[in-house]
């Protein structure tokens, strides 16, 4: 009898921690940035995106602009963008052959599309089956979670210029943190929704 | 005495291995004769229209700055780009590689076309004397 009993409540225990750890994975997968700290039980793996790891794309894509995760970007688009560097956004980004293999190698293997990461998997979800965008700023999810922020902010400051410009109010950027309480805008502040 | 020519070759090799000297020995032995570092200043300030431009003008100095020796700011991203003289960033002269790619990279984008090795020299004698 006793056994049955603590069988019984083995079971029920079990049976309501999953029904929390569900519950958390919903409200992760919830677009609530204040839950997210809450829940510990994520690995960081979980966390927005994969971080650069690869020392020739940081140093020749990183020379010019902010070295943009890998993971903020679908398989296609970066083929595309790397099969075109001669024209890239008006401007020569021209690498010799090797670099261009290794490089769109490394970019394709951890595109958003293969990542488990936070905001890659959100950046697909967003995204149409075709949809094959050439800059992350088009993305349907960076549109959305920008749309609060008036484009003259953005536009007018000198220190900003564009929403490709993650660094100037993402202070954690380049450790591929995005969250909203690691944003500082130049001339306004912080930003909270 | 095989000790001592060994150092020698090794020191030679390594001179020769200064990657300035590289550049000029080949731009020399593509026919290159006189460098003149006036000629590439004001090749560095000239303005190109070319054909991606939109009728706007492109020089060098667009983006590095008429004054080599302080920051330049590029004209659409406005990321910060160090000084190119080598007195205050000799850091830029250590890779053949480099110099090579981005005259390739920024010839195409200002002139529209690569630099030819006479307008390499000339650019290259002019940084390195700033």
């Amino acid at each position: 009898m006793k056994t049955i009993i603590t069988t019984v409540v083995v079971f029920a225990l079990l049976l309501t921690t999953s029904i929390i750890m569900g519950g958390n994975r919903y409200n992760h997968d919830e677009e609530n940035e204040h839950e997210e700290h809450g829940y510990k039980t994520y690995s960081s793996h979980n966390l927005d995106v994969a971080v650069v790891n690869n020392a020739n794309y940081a140093e020749e894509c990183g020379s010019c602009h902010f070295a943009y995760q890998p993971g903020l970007l679908p398989e296609k688009s970066w083929v595309k963008i790397m099969g075109d560097l001669e024209n890239h956004f008006d401007e020569n980004a021209e690498l010799d052959t090797d670099l261009q293999k290794e490089l769109t190698q490394y970019l394709t293997q951890n595109s958003a599309d293969k990542s488990d990461y936070k905001r890659s998997k959100r950046i697909m979800r967003a995204l149409g089956r075709s949809d094959v965008p050439l800059r992350i700023t088009e993305t349907l999810y960076f549109v959305r979670k920008h749309d609060e922020i008036p484009y003259n902010i953005v536009k007018d400051s000198k220190e900003i210029g564009s929403f490709s410009n993650c660094t100037a109010c993402h202070t954690q950027a380049e450790k591929a943190s995005f969250n909203e309480h690691d944003v500082k805008i130049p001339g306004y502040g912080r930003w909270e929704d | 005495m095989k000790a001592y020519l060994s150092i020698f070759l090794f020191l030679s090799a390594n001179i020769q291995a200064n990657p300035l000297d590289e550049m000029f020995d080949a731009y020399q032995q593509s026919g290159v004769r006189t460098i003149d570092s006036e000629q590439g200043k004001s090749l560095w300030n000239e303005a190109f229209i070319t054909e991606k431009s939109k009728d706007k003008e492109r020089s060098c100095a667009n983006c590095h700055g008429s004054d080599v020796t302080k920051k330049g700011e590029h004209l659409r991203t406005g990321k910060v780009i160090e000084p190119m003289a080598k007195s205050v960033n000799a850091k830029r002269y250590t890779n053949t590689k480099k110099i090579k790619k981005w005259f390739k990279r920024n010839c195409k984008w200002t002139l529209g076309r690569e630099c030819s090795a006479q307008e390499q020299a000339d650019i290259l004698k002019y940084l390195i004397t700033q």
